[in-house]
Protein backbone atom coordinates (compact mmCIF):
# COMPACT_ATOMS: atom_id res chain seq x y z
CA UNK A 1 0.00 0.00 0.00
CA UNK A 2 1.39 3.47 -1.24
CA UNK A 3 0.39 6.99 -0.92
CA UNK A 4 1.34 9.70 -3.21
CA UNK A 5 2.42 12.89 -1.52
CA UNK A 6 0.97 16.71 -2.25
CA UNK A 7 4.92 17.92 -3.04
CA UNK A 8 4.55 15.81 -6.55
CA UNK A 9 0.83 16.72 -8.26
CA UNK A 10 -0.21 13.19 -10.01
CA UNK A 11 -0.88 14.65 -13.51
CA UNK A 12 -1.16 11.40 -15.57
CA UNK A 13 -4.12 9.63 -16.64
CA UNK A 14 -3.18 5.99 -16.79
CA UNK A 15 -5.83 2.82 -16.82
CA UNK A 16 -4.66 0.12 -14.43
CA UNK A 17 -6.56 -3.00 -15.19
CA UNK A 18 -9.08 -1.05 -17.12
CA UNK A 19 -9.52 1.67 -14.22
CA UNK A 20 -8.70 4.82 -14.41
CA UNK A 21 -5.51 5.80 -12.02
CA UNK A 22 -3.28 9.00 -12.14
CA UNK A 23 0.34 9.44 -11.46
CA UNK A 24 3.06 12.12 -10.80
CA UNK A 25 5.41 12.94 -14.02
CA UNK A 26 8.36 10.17 -13.72
CA UNK A 27 6.27 7.83 -11.79
CA UNK A 28 7.10 4.13 -14.12
CA UNK A 29 4.18 2.00 -14.78
CA UNK A 30 5.47 -0.22 -12.04
CA UNK A 31 4.50 2.81 -9.64
CA UNK A 32 1.20 2.74 -10.97
CA UNK A 33 0.45 -0.40 -10.19
CA UNK A 34 1.93 -0.63 -6.85
CA UNK A 35 -0.49 2.67 -6.17
CA UNK A 36 -3.36 0.67 -7.48
CA UNK A 37 -2.48 -2.00 -5.02
CA UNK A 38 -2.58 -4.77 -8.27
CA UNK A 39 0.09 -7.80 -8.40
CA UNK A 40 1.12 -10.19 -10.60
CA UNK A 41 1.01 -13.85 -10.82
CA UNK A 42 3.48 -16.15 -11.00
CA UNK A 43 4.13 -18.61 -14.46
CA UNK A 44 4.83 -21.72 -12.38
CA UNK A 45 2.94 -21.48 -9.19
CA UNK A 46 0.53 -18.87 -9.61
CA UNK A 47 2.06 -17.40 -6.66
CA UNK A 48 1.22 -13.52 -5.96
CA UNK A 49 4.06 -11.73 -6.36
CA UNK A 50 4.72 -7.97 -6.73
CA UNK A 51 7.63 -5.05 -7.92
CA UNK A 52 10.43 -5.93 -5.58
CA UNK A 53 13.79 -3.86 -6.44
CA UNK A 54 12.48 -1.15 -8.77
CA UNK A 55 15.81 -0.64 -10.98
CA UNK A 56 15.51 -3.05 -13.81
CA UNK A 57 17.00 -6.51 -12.10
CA UNK A 58 14.62 -8.66 -10.23
CA UNK A 59 11.50 -8.90 -12.99
CA UNK A 60 8.82 -9.29 -10.34
CA UNK A 61 7.07 -6.14 -12.12
CA UNK A 62 6.24 -7.97 -15.10
CA UNK A 63 3.15 -6.60 -16.85
CA UNK A 64 0.95 -6.05 -19.64
CA UNK A 65 1.46 -2.38 -21.52
CA UNK A 66 -0.21 -1.38 -24.13
CA UNK A 67 -1.05 -4.97 -25.15
CA UNK A 68 2.29 -5.82 -24.99
CA UNK A 69 2.65 -8.81 -22.30
CA UNK A 70 5.81 -9.29 -19.82
CA UNK A 71 7.37 -5.69 -20.42
CA UNK A 72 9.27 -4.63 -17.00
CA UNK A 73 6.91 -2.43 -15.74
CA UNK A 74 9.58 -0.73 -13.79
CA UNK A 75 11.63 0.45 -16.61
CA UNK A 76 8.38 2.07 -18.97
CA UNK A 77 7.77 5.22 -18.07
CA UNK A 78 3.79 6.21 -17.33
CA UNK A 79 2.40 7.87 -20.28
CA UNK A 80 -0.72 9.44 -20.63
CA UNK A 81 -3.29 7.17 -21.65
CA UNK A 82 -0.90 4.12 -20.80
CA UNK A 83 -3.08 0.97 -20.52
CA UNK A 84 -1.29 -1.43 -17.70
CA UNK A 85 -1.92 -4.47 -16.40
CA UNK A 86 -0.30 -6.74 -14.25
CA UNK A 87 1.00 -10.39 -15.70
CA UNK A 88 -1.10 -13.18 -14.67
CA UNK A 89 0.78 -16.57 -15.36
CA UNK A 90 2.72 -17.59 -18.23
CA UNK A 91 2.16 -14.85 -21.27
CA UNK A 92 0.47 -16.37 -24.09
CA UNK A 93 1.70 -15.96 -27.32
CA UNK A 94 -0.02 -14.10 -30.12
CA UNK A 95 -0.46 -12.11 -32.85
CA UNK A 96 0.84 -8.73 -31.33
CA UNK B 1 25.90 5.04 -36.69
CA UNK B 2 29.14 5.20 -35.75
CA UNK B 3 31.27 6.50 -32.32
CA UNK B 4 34.77 6.64 -31.01
CA UNK B 5 33.02 5.60 -27.06
CA UNK B 6 29.91 3.87 -26.30
CA UNK B 7 29.32 4.44 -22.94
CA UNK B 8 26.30 1.89 -20.84
CA UNK B 9 25.06 3.92 -18.08
CA UNK B 10 24.24 7.48 -17.13
CA UNK B 11 25.36 7.16 -13.08
CA UNK B 12 28.22 9.55 -11.76
CA UNK B 13 30.75 6.71 -13.62
CA UNK B 14 29.31 7.22 -17.01
CA UNK B 15 28.46 11.23 -16.90
CA UNK B 16 32.10 11.72 -15.80
CA UNK B 17 33.34 9.69 -18.46
CA UNK B 18 31.45 11.54 -20.95
CA UNK B 19 32.34 14.60 -20.15
CA UNK B 20 35.92 13.52 -20.24
CA UNK B 21 35.66 12.04 -23.04
CA UNK B 22 33.65 14.58 -25.68
CA UNK B 23 36.50 17.49 -23.74
CA UNK B 24 39.22 15.47 -25.95
CA UNK B 25 37.49 15.18 -29.06
CA UNK B 26 35.95 11.85 -28.88
CA UNK B 27 32.46 11.52 -30.62
CA UNK B 28 30.10 10.04 -27.62
CA UNK B 29 27.20 7.91 -26.96
CA UNK B 30 25.68 7.42 -23.94
CA UNK B 31 23.07 4.25 -23.88
CA UNK B 32 21.07 4.79 -20.65
CA UNK B 33 18.54 1.98 -19.29
CA UNK B 34 16.99 5.30 -16.94
CA UNK B 35 14.41 8.17 -18.03
CA UNK B 36 17.30 10.50 -17.22
CA UNK B 37 20.80 11.12 -16.64
CA UNK B 38 21.70 10.52 -12.74
CA UNK B 39 21.68 6.54 -12.43
CA UNK B 40 20.27 5.21 -9.28
CA UNK B 41 21.98 7.86 -6.82
CA UNK B 42 20.78 10.61 -8.43
CA UNK B 43 18.07 9.45 -10.25
CA UNK B 44 15.18 12.20 -11.26
CA UNK B 45 17.71 14.71 -9.15
CA UNK B 46 16.67 17.03 -12.12
CA UNK B 47 12.63 16.82 -11.01
CA UNK B 48 13.45 16.08 -7.30
CA UNK B 49 16.15 17.62 -5.83
CA UNK B 50 14.32 20.56 -4.34
CA UNK B 51 12.44 17.52 -2.30
CA UNK B 52 13.43 17.92 0.93
CA UNK B 53 12.78 15.07 2.01
CA UNK B 54 15.71 13.76 -0.12
CA UNK B 55 17.96 16.14 1.18
CA UNK B 56 21.42 17.82 -0.10
CA UNK B 57 23.49 15.10 -0.44
CA UNK B 58 21.25 13.92 -2.86
CA UNK B 59 20.28 17.49 -4.61
CA UNK B 60 24.46 18.12 -5.26
CA UNK B 61 23.69 15.64 -8.25
CA UNK B 62 22.19 18.49 -9.97
CA UNK B 63 25.54 19.74 -10.43
CA UNK B 64 26.87 16.55 -12.65
CA UNK B 65 23.77 16.18 -14.16
CA UNK B 66 24.12 19.55 -15.66
CA UNK B 67 27.37 19.59 -16.80
CA UNK B 68 26.80 16.26 -18.45
CA UNK B 69 23.34 18.06 -20.45
CA UNK B 70 25.67 21.17 -21.11
CA UNK B 71 28.40 18.44 -22.46
CA UNK B 72 27.50 17.84 -25.88
CA UNK B 73 27.46 14.02 -25.64
CA UNK B 74 24.41 12.29 -27.75
CA UNK B 75 22.60 10.93 -24.89
CA UNK B 76 19.87 8.11 -25.34
CA UNK B 77 17.64 7.45 -22.12
CA UNK B 78 15.86 4.06 -22.39
CA UNK B 79 17.57 2.56 -24.76
CA UNK B 80 18.45 -0.93 -23.23
CA UNK B 81 21.73 -2.37 -24.73
CA UNK B 82 20.43 -6.44 -25.46
CA UNK B 83 23.67 -7.28 -27.62
CA UNK B 84 27.94 -6.53 -27.63
CA UNK B 85 30.49 -7.70 -30.05
CA UNK B 86 33.46 -5.90 -28.36
CA UNK B 87 35.49 -7.78 -30.59
CA UNK B 88 33.66 -5.85 -33.91
CA UNK B 89 32.77 -3.18 -32.03
CA UNK B 90 29.44 -3.65 -32.26
CA UNK B 91 26.15 -2.58 -30.00
CA UNK B 92 22.51 -4.01 -30.50
CA UNK B 93 20.49 -1.65 -28.54
CA UNK B 94 16.35 -1.93 -28.29
CA UNK B 95 14.95 1.62 -27.73
CA UNK B 96 10.96 2.44 -28.38
CA UNK B 97 10.48 -0.90 -29.02
CA UNK B 98 13.05 -1.43 -31.74
CA UNK B 99 16.25 -2.52 -32.64
CA UNK B 100 19.22 -0.80 -34.26
CA UNK B 101 22.81 -1.33 -34.20
CA UNK B 102 25.76 1.60 -33.27
CA UNK B 103 29.12 0.24 -34.06
CA UNK B 104 32.02 1.95 -31.34
CA UNK B 105 35.43 1.69 -31.46
CA UNK B 106 35.80 1.19 -27.50
CA UNK B 107 32.95 0.90 -24.93
CA UNK B 108 32.94 1.76 -21.58
CA UNK B 109 30.48 -0.11 -18.88
CA UNK B 110 29.28 2.19 -15.85
CA UNK B 111 26.30 -0.28 -15.38
CA UNK B 112 26.72 0.40 -11.71
CA UNK B 113 25.59 -1.94 -8.61
CA UNK B 114 22.11 -3.57 -7.81
CA UNK B 115 20.86 -4.53 -4.45
CA UNK B 116 22.38 -7.87 -3.04
CA UNK B 117 19.78 -10.13 -2.76
CA UNK B 118 18.07 -10.69 0.99
CA UNK B 119 16.57 -13.96 1.05
CA UNK B 120 14.49 -14.54 4.13
CA UNK B 121 11.37 -16.70 4.57
CA UNK B 122 8.51 -14.95 3.00
CA UNK B 123 10.50 -12.21 0.99
CA UNK B 124 8.74 -13.36 -2.30
CA UNK B 125 5.35 -11.77 -0.54
CA UNK B 126 3.72 -8.32 -2.60
CA UNK B 127 4.45 -5.69 0.23
CA UNK B 128 8.19 -6.31 0.61
CA UNK B 129 10.90 -4.67 -1.68
CA UNK B 130 14.10 -3.75 -1.38
CA UNK B 131 14.93 -0.39 0.73
CA UNK B 132 16.64 0.88 -3.19
CA UNK B 133 12.99 0.32 -4.27
CA UNK B 134 11.49 2.90 -1.47
CA UNK B 135 13.75 5.16 -2.37
CA UNK B 136 13.07 4.81 -6.49
CA UNK B 137 9.61 5.70 -5.33
CA UNK B 138 10.56 8.76 -3.57
CA UNK B 139 12.61 9.87 -6.00
CA UNK B 140 10.60 9.64 -8.92
CA UNK B 141 7.41 9.85 -7.82
CA UNK B 142 7.17 11.19 -4.45
CA UNK B 143 5.15 8.16 -3.32
CA UNK B 144 5.89 6.60 0.01
CA UNK B 145 4.35 3.41 2.10
CA UNK B 146 1.07 4.13 3.19
CA UNK B 147 0.54 1.88 7.02
CA UNK B 148 3.25 0.26 8.81
CA UNK B 149 6.64 0.10 7.47
CA UNK B 150 9.58 -1.59 8.77
CA UNK B 151 13.25 -0.92 7.48
CA UNK B 152 15.30 -4.56 7.76
CA UNK B 153 19.05 -5.43 7.38
CA UNK B 154 21.75 -2.82 7.56
CA UNK B 155 23.81 -0.53 6.01
CA UNK B 156 24.29 3.34 4.92
CA UNK B 157 21.30 3.10 2.54
CA UNK B 158 19.05 1.46 5.35
CA UNK B 159 19.07 4.73 7.90
CA UNK B 160 19.31 7.59 4.69
CA UNK B 161 16.17 5.72 3.29
CA UNK B 162 14.62 5.70 7.43
CA UNK B 163 15.43 9.32 7.32
CA UNK B 164 13.98 10.36 3.98
CA UNK B 165 11.01 8.57 4.80
CA UNK B 166 10.34 10.23 8.22
CA UNK B 167 11.00 13.85 6.11
CA UNK B 168 8.55 12.46 3.95
CA UNK B 169 5.57 12.26 6.58
CA UNK B 170 5.79 8.58 6.60
CA UNK B 171 8.28 7.42 9.42
CA UNK B 172 9.15 3.41 9.38
CA UNK B 173 7.39 1.98 12.17
CA UNK B 174 10.32 0.05 12.91
CA UNK B 175 14.06 -0.45 11.99
CA UNK B 176 15.45 -3.69 12.37
CA UNK B 177 19.07 -4.19 12.05
CA UNK B 178 21.14 -7.29 11.44
CA UNK B 179 24.65 -6.14 12.25
CA UNK B 180 25.40 -8.71 14.78
CA UNK B 181 26.64 -7.64 18.01
CA UNK B 182 30.86 -7.50 18.36
CA UNK B 183 30.69 -6.20 14.83
CA UNK B 184 31.46 -2.22 15.22
CA UNK B 185 34.20 -3.31 17.75
CA UNK B 186 36.33 -5.02 14.70
CA UNK B 187 35.16 -2.46 12.52
CA UNK B 188 37.04 -0.19 14.61
CA UNK B 189 40.58 -1.29 13.94
CA UNK B 190 39.51 0.57 10.16
CA UNK B 191 39.26 3.39 12.13
CA UNK B 192 42.24 5.23 12.17
CA UNK B 193 42.28 5.14 7.80
CA UNK B 194 38.92 6.59 8.19
CA UNK B 195 40.29 10.02 9.65
CA UNK B 196 40.61 11.12 5.53
CA UNK B 197 37.26 10.52 5.05
CA UNK B 198 35.94 12.62 8.27
CA UNK B 199 33.42 14.56 5.80
CA UNK B 200 31.50 11.24 5.07
CA UNK B 201 31.60 10.11 8.40
CA UNK B 202 30.20 13.15 9.57
CA UNK B 203 27.47 12.37 7.14
CA UNK B 204 26.88 8.73 8.17
CA UNK B 205 26.96 10.46 11.84
CA UNK B 206 24.21 12.99 11.15
CA UNK B 207 21.90 10.29 9.17
CA UNK B 208 22.54 8.08 12.67
CA UNK B 209 21.71 11.38 15.06
CA UNK B 210 18.60 12.02 12.43
CA UNK B 211 17.39 8.27 13.17
CA UNK B 212 18.04 7.62 16.77
CA UNK B 213 14.39 8.69 17.87
CA UNK B 214 12.97 5.85 15.45
CA UNK B 215 11.76 2.73 17.04
CA UNK B 216 14.85 -0.15 16.55
CA UNK B 217 16.06 -3.52 17.49
CA UNK B 218 19.72 -4.11 17.31
CA UNK B 219 21.50 -7.71 16.48
CA UNK B 220 18.22 -8.94 14.61
CA UNK B 221 18.32 -12.49 13.64
CA UNK B 222 15.82 -15.22 12.01
CA UNK B 223 13.94 -12.38 10.29
CA UNK B 224 10.68 -13.19 8.33
CA UNK B 225 8.12 -11.85 6.30
CA UNK B 226 4.57 -13.09 6.84
CA UNK B 227 0.93 -13.03 5.52
CA UNK B 228 -1.78 -14.39 3.38
CA UNK B 229 -1.48 -13.37 -0.52
CA UNK B 230 0.35 -10.55 0.58
CA UNK B 231 3.02 -8.96 4.30
CA UNK B 232 1.37 -8.50 7.11
CA UNK B 233 3.59 -9.06 10.06
CA UNK B 234 7.40 -8.91 10.44
CA UNK B 235 8.57 -11.92 12.35
CA UNK B 236 11.97 -11.95 14.13
CA UNK B 237 14.17 -13.77 16.83
CA UNK B 238 12.45 -12.03 20.02
CA UNK B 239 9.61 -10.35 18.59
CA UNK B 240 6.87 -9.59 15.90
CA UNK B 241 4.82 -6.19 14.39
CA UNK B 242 2.18 -5.67 11.86
CA UNK B 243 3.46 -4.63 8.79
CA UNK B 244 2.45 -2.90 5.40
CA UNK B 245 5.75 -2.65 3.67
CA UNK B 246 9.29 -4.43 4.60
CA UNK B 247 11.90 -2.64 2.63
CA UNK B 248 15.16 -5.07 2.82
CA UNK B 249 18.64 -4.30 2.46
CA UNK B 250 21.76 -5.76 3.12
CA UNK B 251 23.98 -3.87 0.51
CA UNK B 252 24.80 -3.64 -3.08
CA UNK B 253 27.26 -5.46 -5.51
CA UNK B 254 28.33 -4.61 -8.27
CA UNK B 255 25.91 -5.83 -11.55
CA UNK B 256 27.88 -8.16 -13.73
CA UNK B 257 25.69 -9.36 -15.75
CA UNK B 258 26.66 -8.02 -19.01
CA UNK B 259 30.65 -8.18 -17.99
CA UNK B 260 30.07 -12.14 -17.49
CA UNK B 261 28.13 -12.50 -20.63
CA UNK B 262 31.29 -10.91 -22.05
CA UNK B 263 33.33 -12.99 -20.99
CA UNK B 264 35.62 -11.05 -18.56
CA UNK B 265 37.67 -11.72 -16.37
CA UNK B 266 36.35 -11.27 -12.54
CA UNK B 267 38.04 -11.60 -9.20
CA UNK B 268 36.54 -12.58 -5.72
CA UNK B 269 36.14 -9.71 -3.71
CA UNK B 270 36.23 -10.94 0.16
CA UNK B 271 35.86 -8.05 1.67
CA UNK B 272 32.57 -6.88 -0.19
CA UNK B 273 31.50 -10.52 -0.76
CA UNK B 274 31.22 -10.27 -4.71
CA UNK B 275 32.56 -10.75 -7.78
CA UNK B 276 34.02 -7.78 -9.28
CA UNK B 277 35.37 -7.63 -13.05
CA UNK B 278 39.36 -7.17 -13.00
CA UNK B 279 40.63 -3.72 -14.06
CA UNK B 280 43.70 -1.34 -14.48
CA UNK B 281 43.47 2.14 -12.73
CA UNK B 282 41.50 3.12 -15.36
CA UNK B 283 39.18 0.72 -15.57
CA UNK B 284 40.58 -1.20 -18.86
CA UNK B 285 39.28 -4.65 -18.13
CA UNK B 286 40.82 -8.24 -19.97
CA UNK B 287 39.38 -7.09 -23.48
CA UNK B 288 41.18 -4.33 -25.10
CA UNK B 289 38.35 -2.71 -26.32
CA UNK B 290 36.27 -2.59 -23.22
CA UNK B 291 36.50 -0.55 -19.72
CA UNK B 292 34.47 -0.67 -16.94
CA UNK B 293 34.16 1.96 -14.26
CA UNK B 294 31.85 3.38 -11.21
CA UNK B 295 30.27 0.55 -9.13
CA UNK B 296 29.92 -2.24 -11.38
CA UNK B 297 33.41 -2.52 -10.64
CA UNK B 298 33.34 -2.56 -6.79
CA UNK B 299 31.45 -0.86 -4.56
CA UNK B 300 32.76 2.79 -4.18
CA UNK B 301 29.96 4.89 -4.09
CA UNK B 302 29.54 8.27 -6.32
CA UNK B 303 32.30 10.46 -5.59
CA UNK B 304 34.52 7.28 -6.11
CA UNK B 305 32.36 6.42 -9.34
CA UNK B 306 32.99 9.91 -10.56
CA UNK B 307 36.35 9.54 -10.17
CA UNK B 308 36.78 6.54 -12.22
CA UNK B 309 34.57 7.72 -14.78
CA UNK B 310 36.69 10.67 -15.46
CA UNK B 311 40.18 8.10 -15.41
CA UNK B 312 38.40 5.80 -18.12
CA UNK B 313 37.27 9.17 -20.00
CA UNK B 314 40.63 10.18 -20.53
CA UNK B 315 42.48 6.55 -20.93
CA UNK B 316 39.85 6.42 -24.26
CA UNK B 317 41.28 9.95 -24.87
CA UNK B 318 44.87 7.86 -24.69
CA UNK B 319 44.20 4.90 -26.41
CA UNK B 320 42.18 6.63 -29.19
CA UNK B 321 45.05 9.00 -29.59
CA UNK B 322 43.87 12.52 -28.33
CA UNK B 323 46.23 12.97 -25.82
CA UNK B 324 49.73 11.62 -25.02
CA UNK B 325 51.15 9.40 -22.20
CA UNK B 326 52.68 12.58 -20.39
CA UNK B 327 48.82 14.23 -20.55
CA UNK B 328 47.44 11.40 -19.67
CA UNK B 329 49.48 10.80 -16.13
CA UNK B 330 49.29 14.64 -15.47
CA UNK B 331 45.36 14.80 -15.78
CA UNK B 332 44.88 11.65 -14.15
CA UNK B 333 46.76 12.59 -10.95
CA UNK B 334 43.77 14.81 -8.76
CA UNK B 335 41.35 12.00 -10.07
CA UNK B 336 43.36 9.26 -8.82
CA UNK B 337 43.44 11.37 -5.50
CA UNK B 338 39.75 12.01 -5.90
CA UNK B 339 39.39 8.21 -5.81
CA UNK B 340 41.87 7.45 -2.79
CA UNK B 341 39.91 9.77 -0.77
CA UNK B 342 36.42 8.49 -1.63
CA UNK B 343 37.57 5.15 -0.59
CA UNK B 344 38.97 5.55 2.16
CA UNK B 345 35.76 4.93 4.70
CA UNK B 346 35.26 1.54 2.27
CA UNK B 347 36.99 -0.78 4.53
CA UNK B 348 35.76 0.54 7.59
CA UNK B 349 31.87 0.04 5.90
CA UNK B 350 33.08 -3.52 4.39
CA UNK B 351 33.54 -5.03 7.57
CA UNK B 352 30.82 -2.71 9.81
CA UNK B 353 28.08 -4.30 7.15
CA UNK B 354 29.59 -7.22 6.19
CA UNK B 355 26.54 -9.89 5.17
CA UNK B 356 25.61 -12.46 7.61
CA UNK B 357 26.23 -16.25 6.81
CA UNK B 358 22.09 -16.42 6.92
CA UNK B 359 21.99 -14.02 4.25
CA UNK B 360 24.16 -15.30 1.63
CA UNK B 361 23.11 -18.86 2.12
CA UNK B 362 19.78 -19.50 3.34
CA UNK B 363 17.83 -21.58 5.12
CA UNK B 364 16.37 -24.99 3.18
CA UNK B 365 12.70 -23.54 2.76
CA UNK B 366 13.58 -20.23 1.86
CA UNK B 367 13.19 -19.23 -1.77
CA UNK B 368 16.52 -18.73 -3.58
CA UNK B 369 15.66 -18.04 -7.22
CA UNK B 370 12.72 -16.29 -7.22
CA UNK B 371 11.62 -16.53 -10.91
CA UNK B 372 11.61 -20.30 -11.00
CA UNK B 373 10.64 -20.77 -7.22
CA UNK B 374 12.93 -22.56 -6.22
CA UNK B 375 14.36 -22.91 -2.49
CA UNK B 376 17.68 -23.14 -0.83
CA UNK B 377 16.85 -26.66 0.18
CA UNK B 378 16.23 -27.71 -3.53
CA UNK B 379 19.52 -26.03 -4.44
CA UNK B 380 21.40 -27.90 -1.68
CA UNK B 381 20.20 -31.48 -2.79
CA UNK B 382 21.13 -30.45 -6.44
CA UNK B 383 24.24 -29.50 -4.86
CA UNK B 384 24.77 -33.22 -3.40
CA UNK B 385 23.66 -34.73 -6.56
CA UNK B 386 26.74 -33.42 -8.13
CA UNK B 387 26.03 -29.81 -9.30
CA UNK B 388 29.33 -28.10 -9.08
CA UNK B 389 28.66 -24.94 -9.92
CA UNK B 390 25.81 -22.18 -11.16
CA UNK B 391 26.32 -23.09 -15.05
CA UNK B 392 25.52 -27.04 -13.97
CA UNK B 393 22.47 -26.01 -11.45
CA UNK B 394 20.56 -24.56 -14.91
CA UNK B 395 20.32 -27.92 -16.05
CA UNK B 396 18.87 -29.47 -12.27
CA UNK B 397 16.52 -26.57 -11.84
CA UNK B 398 16.28 -24.12 -14.70
CA UNK B 399 17.84 -21.58 -11.73
CA UNK B 400 19.04 -18.65 -13.92
CA UNK B 401 17.37 -19.10 -16.78
CA UNK B 402 13.80 -17.72 -15.79
CA UNK B 403 13.19 -13.64 -16.83
CA UNK B 404 15.83 -12.02 -14.43
CA UNK B 405 18.19 -14.60 -15.87
CA UNK B 406 20.26 -15.04 -12.50
CA UNK B 407 20.73 -11.09 -12.15
CA UNK B 408 18.87 -12.19 -8.61
CA UNK B 409 19.42 -15.93 -7.12
CA UNK B 410 23.56 -15.92 -8.46
CA UNK B 411 25.00 -14.73 -5.43
CA UNK B 412 22.52 -17.30 -2.81
CA UNK B 413 23.39 -19.63 -5.14
CA UNK B 414 26.94 -19.95 -5.18
CA UNK B 415 27.34 -19.79 -2.01
CA UNK B 416 24.77 -22.75 -1.40
CA UNK B 417 26.51 -25.04 -3.89
CA UNK B 418 29.96 -23.90 -1.98
CA UNK B 419 28.28 -24.75 1.42
CA UNK B 420 27.83 -28.11 0.36
CA UNK B 421 30.59 -28.90 -1.43
CA UNK B 422 33.06 -27.35 1.44
CA UNK B 423 34.72 -25.15 -0.47
CA UNK B 424 35.73 -21.57 -1.01
CA UNK B 425 32.48 -19.53 -2.88
CA UNK B 426 35.09 -18.25 -5.32
CA UNK B 427 35.42 -22.18 -6.63
CA UNK B 428 32.29 -22.53 -7.75
CA UNK B 429 31.96 -20.27 -10.48
CA UNK B 430 29.74 -17.64 -11.49
CA UNK B 431 26.55 -17.72 -13.72
CA UNK B 432 27.33 -17.03 -17.75
CA UNK B 433 24.67 -15.12 -18.80
CA UNK B 434 24.14 -14.70 -22.63
CA UNK B 435 23.01 -12.00 -25.10
CA UNK B 436 20.04 -11.15 -25.06
CA UNK B 437 20.65 -9.06 -21.93
CA UNK B 438 17.19 -8.27 -21.83
CA UNK B 439 14.03 -9.32 -23.65
CA UNK B 440 13.12 -8.90 -26.55
CA UNK B 441 10.61 -10.11 -29.04
CA UNK B 442 11.13 -12.04 -32.21
CA UNK B 443 9.10 -9.06 -33.78
CA UNK B 444 11.47 -6.69 -32.45
CA UNK B 445 14.24 -8.73 -33.69
CA UNK B 446 13.12 -9.01 -37.04
CA UNK B 447 12.77 -5.84 -36.87
CA UNK B 448 16.98 -5.12 -37.00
Amino acid sequence: MFALRPERPATIEVAVEGQPLRVPEGASAAVALLLAGIGRTTALSGAPRAPYCLMGVCFECLAEIDGVANQQACMVPARPGMRIRAQRGARRAGPA
Amino acid sequence: MSYDLAIIGAGPAGMAAAIEAVAHGLRVVVLDEGGGPGGQIFRAVEQAAGDPALGADYAVGRALVGAFRAAGVEYRPLATLWHLDPDAGLLSVLAEGRTSTLAARRVLLATGAQERPVPIPGWTLPGVLTAGAGQILLKTAGVVPQGPTVLAGQGPLLRLVAAQLARAGAPPALILETTPPGRRRAALRHLPGAWAGRGLVGQGLGLLLETRGLPRRQGVRELRAEGEGRLQRVVWDGGSIAAATLLLHEGVIPATHISRALGLDHAWDAAQQCWRPVTDAFGASSHAQVALAGDATGIGGWEAAMAAGHLAGLDAAYRLGRLDSAGLAYRAGPWLAARRRALVLRPLLDALYAPPAAVLAPADAVIACRCEEVTAGQVRQAARLGATGPNQLKAYLRCGMGPCQGRLCAPTVAALIAEVRGVPVELVGAYRPRAPYKPLTVAQLAGL
